[in-house]
C-alpha cells in the first residue's frame, strides 16, 4: 500500500465517516421542528377537506435537528469539490464561486421576492436582470437577449425555437440542423425536440468543421449550423468567417453554443464573427455554482433580426424611466419556463461581472487559456495529442499510448482519484471518445502549484501505466468507496428507499 | 465459440435460425462479446412487422445503446419475455438467447445472409 | 484581480514554459479581424464592499418584510436556518454532477433520499433526481406520456396554472402534440363531463393541477377513471408542495408532476425552483432525467450511482427521452433537507396551519365579498371577486406593506373582477384582517 502511494503528494488518507440513510435514524417521535401557535381558530381538516384528507405520511423521516446536521455534513465529506482542489472536467468549467455572490443572493428584498410583484415593488429585481442583459449583450457583441432558460440545453431549446420562428415568418420550411460530429449530445437532442431532422457534419484532421462538406451539405432545406466555438476540442474555428458566410450565403442561420465562451471574453465577440443566436451556460463561464448538478441558466443573446420572437416577458425601460415586463409580442416563440428565469443564477452572475470589470474579465480568459496550454506543453511528451491546432482554454488528449498496456481514459481517470483530484472528462468529446478522450479544463483558477501537482500525477500515472498497469486498472483505491457495480444497478434498478430495504445492510 | 452451422448470419452480428416459414432471430456471441454487459433490450411488440435490415428494438449496456436489425421481412409472432427481467442470459447464451420470431413473408431471403463460416470469417476480417 | 491565484512572475514563468514570448500569442489563431481590441464596456472592477452595496441598493427597491398574501406557483412559507447552513457546504454547492460516484457519494445518497422521500409524498413509485422547475415538468410529462402510449394529443385542464399551459404550449408546438384545453365548473374543479367528451383514441394524457391554480382540490380518482376508461395517462401536476402534507396523494396518476419549491426553496423572484417528476416502476425508461441508484461496489459495500443514463441526451443523442443535462441538484437538495426537518408529522401539522389560515381568511373576505369555487374542498388559496378592480385593491394593501392576492383577469376575463389569495403559516391574522379592510375599502 505505501509503494502503491508513495508518488502521491497532494493527499494523505484520512477518517471518513459511516452514515446510512436518514430513513435508518428515523424514529416514531423525534422532530426537528417547532411551530408557532395559530393565531386563527383551529379547524377540523376531516370536515375541511371530506375524502381529500391525507391518511399518513408512510415512511417519512422524524428526526432532531442536530441529526440533520450530522448527516447532511458526513454526506458532504463524501463529495469532491472546487473547493477541496483541482476538477479538471473538460467542458463543465468548474472555477471559483465566490462567496459573495452567495451572500448578496440572500439579501431579504431579492431572496423573498414574490414573482408576481407588482412591477414598482420589483424595480430592484428588475434592474439585475436588466443590468445583467446589458453586461451580456456587451461581452458577447449581440443585440438582444433573454435570461428565462434554466439550463444550457433550455437555451438551446429556445435558441433553435428562435431559428424556427424566424423562418416560419419568413414562409420557409427548412427541415434540416447540421451538427458537428465534436458536439455536445444535448444539440441533436434539442434540434429534435424542435422537429428538425439532424445532419451530421464531419470534422477535418485539425478538428474544425470541415469548409468543404459544410458547403456540400449547406442549402435552403438547412436552418441553421449548431456550432460550438471554441469547439470541443478547445480549439477555435479558424475558418468561422467562411462558416458565417457559407450559412447567411443560403439563408441559414449559424447558432452557437456558448459552452466555451470562457475562452473569449474580452478577446473575442460571437456577434461580430457572424454568430446569430447563441446560448451561455451562467454556471461555467459566470461562475454561479454547479450545485451538485444544477440550478443552471442559459441566457440567449441574439442578433436583432431574431428579437420578435424572444420568449415573453421580455424586460424594457417605460417612459417614466422604471423598468417593467411587455407580454404583449404577438410573434413570440411562447414561454419557456414560469416566471423569469433562474433569477438567483442572474444575481451571482452580475455579481461576478462587477468583481471582474473589463480588466478582470480579460484576465481570467487569458489565465484560463494559459493554464490549458501550459498543462498541454507539460503532459504532450506522454500522453497523445490527436489534434495538433492550438488550444484555448482546454486541452484533449487521447489514451492511445496507455492503451497499448491496456489502461483506458476511464481507468487513467480513476487512478488521478487516488492522486487526489478530480478526473477529467472521458468520454467526449465523440471525435475523440474512439480513441479514449481525455478532455482537461483547468480554469483559471488553478494556481500553478495545483497544475504542476496535476501534472504530476498525470506523468506518474503515465509510468504506471508502462510499469504496473493492474494498479491502473483496479483504481481507485484510495476513496470511501470502490468501483460500484453499474451492471447491477441498471439490471435490476434500486431507486428508492424501502422498509424492507433495511435489512439490506452495510458491510463494515 | 462456435458459430451454429444452422444459423445465417448479418453484417449486424444478428443470426436467425430459419424453421419452415418461422424465423427465430437473436444477436451473435461475438455483438454480445463486443457490447459488454447488456442490461436492457427493447423488443416489438407481437404482430408488429419488421422489415429486413431496419431497426427492430435495441440493446443496452451501461453507457450505449445499439439497435437491432432484423435479418428478414415478416410479422413477430412470439418474443422472449424472459429477457426483460434477465438481459444477462444474452450475455451467458446469446445463440441460445432468442429474442422474437417471425413469420416470415419470403423464406428464401434468409439464404442470401451468411452462414457460419462466412461470419466467422467476416468477424475475423473485421476485428 | 482577486479572484486569479497567479502572479505576474508566474505568467511569465508559464509563458516562458509553453514557448510563447506573451499571451497575445496564444490568442494569435483567432483571425484578426475578430480579436477584440478594447475594453468591454462593463462596469469598472468592483471592490468587495462596493459589491454588497449594489446589491444592497437593489434589495432595498424590493419589498422587504411585506406580509405576502400571494401564491399562485409561488409559496412564501418559512425557511428553517439549516437549509442554508448545510447546502453552504462547498462540498456539495462546489460539487459538479455525480458522474465519478467514488467521490460523489454525499450528492448521490442526498439525491437518492430525495427520490425516495417524493416517492413517500406522491404515492408514486420512482421519482427523478430532479427538473427545471414545474412548469417544464408538466411539459416533460406529457412528452413522457406521448412516448409511452404512442398517441400525440393532450387535454389539459384550463385550472392549470397558466404559465405552465404556456410552456406547455411551447414545447409542444414543433413536436405535432395538439393541446386541448377543458374549462371548469361552478366549484372550481375540472368540469368532467366536457372532460370524457374531450378525450379520444388519440389522446395521450389528461393533465390536471391539483389543488389546481384557483387552490380547490379535484377528484383525481373520478378524472383517472375517465382518463384510463379511454386508454389515456393521467398527469396530476402539483403546484403547491405543502399540500401534500395533509390533502390525499394522487396515487390514481400515472405520471405526477411537481413544483416543489414550497420545500425550502426561496421566492427569489421565480427562481431557481425545483421540478419533479414520478411515476410507476413500469414508465421507468421513459422518464426524463437523472435517476440516482442503489448498488454495492467491488468489496460489497453500499453505495449509489448515477443509472439508467442510456435514456439521456449525453448516450442517445437526438433519439433521447429529453436534452436535460443539467437539472437542479442543490435546490433538491435543500428540498430533502426541509422534508427532512418537518417530515412525517411536521408537514401534517405545517399543512393544517396553512388550512387553518386560508379557511379564516377566506371566511373574512367571505363576508364583504364573493369568495368563489366553494364547493370543493380547497387548500390554502381561494379565489375572491370584487366590485372593483382588484389592482387598485392592491395599491392599496401596498402602502400597508402587504402583497395582496394574484389579478385572475389576465388568465380568466370570464372570472370579472377576482383575485387568487395565498395564506401560507407566514400571514399572520392582524394581515388577513387588514387585507379583508381593505377589499371593502
Amino acid at each position: 500500500m505505501s509503494d502503491m502511494n508513495s508518488k502521491i503528494k497532494k493527499v494523505t488518507k484520512h477518517i471518513s465517516q459511516n452514515e446510512g440513510l436518514i430513513f435508518e435514524r428515523s424514529s416514531a417521535g423525534k422532530a426537528a421542528y417547532k411551530l408557532p401557535p395559530l393565531d386563527v381558530p383551529e379547524v377540523d381538516a376531516a370536515k375541511v377537506l371530506g375524502s381529500a384528507l391525507r391518511d399518513g405520511l408512510g415512511n417519512m423521516p422524524e428526526v432532531s435537528e442536530f441529526e440533520i446536521i450530522r448527516h447532511f455534513t458526513r454526506l458532504s465529506t463524501w463529495n469532491y469539490a472546487i473547493d477541496l482542489g483541482m476538477y479538471p472536467l473538460g467542458s463543465c468549467t468548474m472555477k471559483y464561486n465566490a462567496r459573495v455572490n452567495e451572500v448578496v443572493v440572500r439579501m431579504d428584498g431579492l431572496a423573498n421576492a414574490h414573482p408576481y410583484l407588482p412591477e414598482k415593488a420589483a424595480q430592484g429585481a428588475l434592474r439585475v436582470m436588466k443590468d445583467l442583459s446589458d453586461a451580456l449583450i456587451e461581452i458577447t457583441g449581440m443585440d438582444a437577449i433573454t435570461l428565462q432558460p434554466a439550463a444550457g440545453a433550455h437555451g438551446e431549446m429556445t435558441g433553435i425555437m428562435l431559428v424556427r420562428a424566424y423562418f416560419d415568418a419568413k414562409g420557409e420550411k427548412r427541415r434540416k440542423v447540421l451538427i458537428p460530429d465534436s458536439a455536445h449530445g444535448t444539440n441533436p437532442a434539442t434540434a429534435a425536440m424542435c422537429g428538425y431532422q439532424v445532419e451530421n457534419l464531419k470534422s477535418n484532421s485539425k478538428g474544425m468543421v470541415d469548409i468543404e462538406s459544410l458547403a456540400a451539405q449547406m442549402n435552403e432545406d438547412v436552418a441553421a449550423l449548431m456550432l460550438t466555438n471554441p469547439n470541443t476540442l478547445g480549439v477555435f474555428e479558424e475558418d468561422i468567417h467562411k462558416i458565417a458566410d457559407l450559412m447567411h450565403a443560403k439563408g441559414g442561420l449559424l447558432y452557437m453554443d456558448g459552452a466555451n465562451m470562457n475562452a473569449l471574453v474580452g478577446k473575442a465577440r460571437p456577434g461580430d464573427f457572424g454568430v446569430d443566436v447563441m446560448h451561455l451556460n451562467l454556471h461555467k463561464t459566470f461562475s454561479t455554482p454547479h450545485g451538485g448538478g444544477g440550478p443552471g441558466s442559459g441566457p440567449v443573446a441574439i442578433k436583432k433580426h431574431l428579437e420578435p420572437y424572444l420568449p415573453t416577458p421580455v424586460i424594457v425601460t417605460k417612459k417614466d424611466g422604471t423598468l417593467g415586463f411587455d407580454y404583449d409580442r404577438p410573434k413570440t416563440i411562447g414561454r419557456v419556463k414560469a416566471f423569469y428565469g433562474n433569477f438567483g443564477m442572474h444575481v451571482r452572475a452580475l455579481a461576478y461581472i462587477l468583481a471582474n470589470g473589463p480588466d478582470g474579465l480579460r484576465q481570467t480568459t487569458e489565465d484560463a487559456v494559459l493554464n490549458a496550454n501550459y498543462l498541454r506543453k507539460k503532459l504532450e511528451d506522454v500522453y497523445e495529442l490527436p489534434f495538433k491546432s492550438p488550444s484555448m482554454h482546454e486541452v484533449v488528449f487521447s489514451h492511445r499510448l496507455q492503451a497499448a498496456n491496456g489502461v483506458k481514459t476511464g481507468d487513467i481517470a480513476k487512478r488521478l482519484i487516488d492522486y487526489g483530484f478530480h478526473p477529467y472528462t472521458t468520454a467526449f468529446p465523440m471525435i475523440v471518445a474512439d480513441h479514449g478522450a481525455i478532455m482537461i479544463e483547468p480554469t483559471e483558477s488553478e494556481p500553478k502549484e495545483e497544475l504542476d501537482l496535476f501534472i504530476d500525477a498525470m506523468r506518474s500515472i503515465a509510468e504506471e501505466a508502462a510499469t504496473n498497469p493492474e494498479i491502473i486498472l483496479t483504481a481507485p483505491h484510495n476513496a470511501r468507496v470502490q468501483r460500484m457495480d453499474e451492471v447491477t444497478a441498471n439490471r435490476k434498478p434500486v431507486l428508492r428507499w424501502k422498509p424492507e430495504s433495511k435489512s439490506a445492510t452495510e458491510k463494515p | 465459440m462456435a458459430f451454429p452451422a444452422d444459423y445465417r448470419y448479418t453484417k449486424e452480428h444478428e443470426w436467425i435460425k430459419v424453421d419452415g416459414d418461422t424465423g427465430t432471430i437473436g444477436i451473435t456471441d461475438h455483438a454480445q462479446d463486443s457490447l459488454g454487459d447488456i442490461v436492457f433490450v427493447e423488443l416489438p411488440k407481437t404482430g408488429s412487422d419488421v422489415e429486413a435490415h431496419k431497426a427492430f428494438g435495441t440493446v443496452e449496456s451501461v453507457k450505449a445503446v445499439s439497435e437491432l436489425f432484423s435479418p428478414v421481412s415478416g410479422t413477430v409472432t412470439a418474443v422472449n419475455d424472459d429477457l426483460a427481467t434477465a438481459p444477462e442470459k444474452i450475455n451467458s447464451d446469446a445463440h441460445g438467447s432468442w429474442m422474437i420470431k417471425v413469420k416470415l413473408k419470403n423464406p428464401a431471403e434468409a439464404n442470401s445472409l451468411m452462414s457460419a463460416a462466412d461470419y466467422e470469417k467476416f468477424v475475423a476480417e473485421e476485428s | 484581480m482577486r479572484y486569479l491565484p497567479k502572479s505576474p512572475a508566474d505568467r511569465e514563468e508559464m509563458l516562458r514554459e509553453i514557448g510563447a514570448p506573451n499571451i497575445d500569442e496564444l490568442f494569435s489563431h483567432i483571425p484578426a479581424e475578430y480579436r477584440f481590441k478594447r475594453d468591454l464596456k462593463v462596469p469598472r472592477q468592483m471592490a468587495e464592499s462596493e459589491i454588497i452595496e449594489y446589491f444592497k441598493q437593489r434589495s432595498e427597491e424590493m419589498s422587504a418584510g411585506f406580509g405576502i398574501l400571494l401564491g399562485a406557483g409561488s409559496y412564501y412559507h418559512y425557511r428553517p436556518v439549516i437549509i442554508d447552513s448545510l447546502i453552504s457546504r462547498g462540498e456539495f454547492f462546489t460539487a459538479y454532477t455525480p458522474y465519478q460516484a467514488e467521490i460523489s457519494q454525499g450528492t448521490l445518497q442526498a439525491v437518492f433520499e430525495f427520490q425516495s422521500m417524493i416517492c413517500e409524498l406522491t404515492g408514486m413509485e420512482v421519482a427523478n433526481a430532479s427538473l427545471y422547475d414545474g412548469s417544464t415538468g408538466v411539459a416533460e410529462g406529457v412528452m413522457m406520456a406521448v412516448r409511452l402510449t404512442g398517441r400525440s394529443e393532450t387535454v389539459i385542464a384550463r385550472s392549470v396554472h397558466p404559465e405552465h399551459r404556456e410552456v406547455l404550449a411551447t414545447y409542444a408546438q414543433h413536436q405535432a402534440m395538439p393541446i386541448r384545453e377543458v374549462g371548469f365548473g361552478e366549484n372550481g374543479r375540472i368540469d368532467l363531463s366536457a372532460l370524457d367528451a374531450a378525450i379520444t383514441d388519440k389522446t395521450a394524457a389528461v393533465v390536471v393541477q391539483s389543488p389546481n391554480f384557483f387552490g380547490t382540490i379535484e377528484d383525481v380518482a373520478a378524472i383517472a377513471d375517465i382518463a384510463h376508461k379511454k386508454g389515456a395517462l393521467l398527469i396530476v401536476s402539483i403546484s403547491e408542495a405543502l399540500s401534500l402534507g395533509i390533502v390525499k396523494p394522487p396515487v390514481e396518476a400515472d405520471i405526477v408532476t411537481m413544483e416543489a419549491q414550497s420545500f425550502g426553496v426561496p421566492l427569489g423572484f421565480g427562481g431557481p425552483y425545483v421540478g419533479v417528476i414520478a411515476t410507476r416502476e413500469k414508465f421507468v425508461r421513459q422518464i426524463p432525467g437523472r435517476l440516482v441508484g442503489q448498488t454495492v461496489d467491488k468489496q460489497g459495500k453500499r453505495g449509489f450511482v448515477l443509472t439508467l443514463s442510456t435514456r439521456e441526451q449525453h448516450i442517445r443523442r437526438e433519439k433521447a427521452t429529453s436534452n436535460i443535462c443539467t437539472n437542479q441538484g442543490l435546490v433538491a437538495l435543500m428540498a430533502t433537507i426541509y422534508m427532512t426537518i418537518y417530515g412525517r408529522e411536521g408537514l401534517k401539522e405545517l399543512a393544517k396551519q396553512n388550512l387553518a389560515k386560508a379557511v379564516y381568511a377566506a371566511g373574512e373576505f367571505g363576508k364583504i365579498a364573493k369568495v368563489l369555487f366553494g364547493g370543493a374542498p380547497r387548500f390554502n388559496e381561494f379565489v375572491v371577486q370584487t366590485s372593483e378592480d382588484s389592482r387598485a385593491i392592491n395599491e392599496r394593501l401596498l402602502e400597508k406593506k402587504i402583497i395582496g392576492g394574484l389579478p385572475l383577469k389576465k388568465f380568466y376575463p370570464e372570472l370579472g373582477n377576482a383575485a387568487l389569495w395565498c395564506c401560507t403559516e407566514l400571514v399572520t391574522k392582524e394581515q388577513i384582517d387588514l387585507a379583508a379592510k381593505a377589499v371593502q375599502k
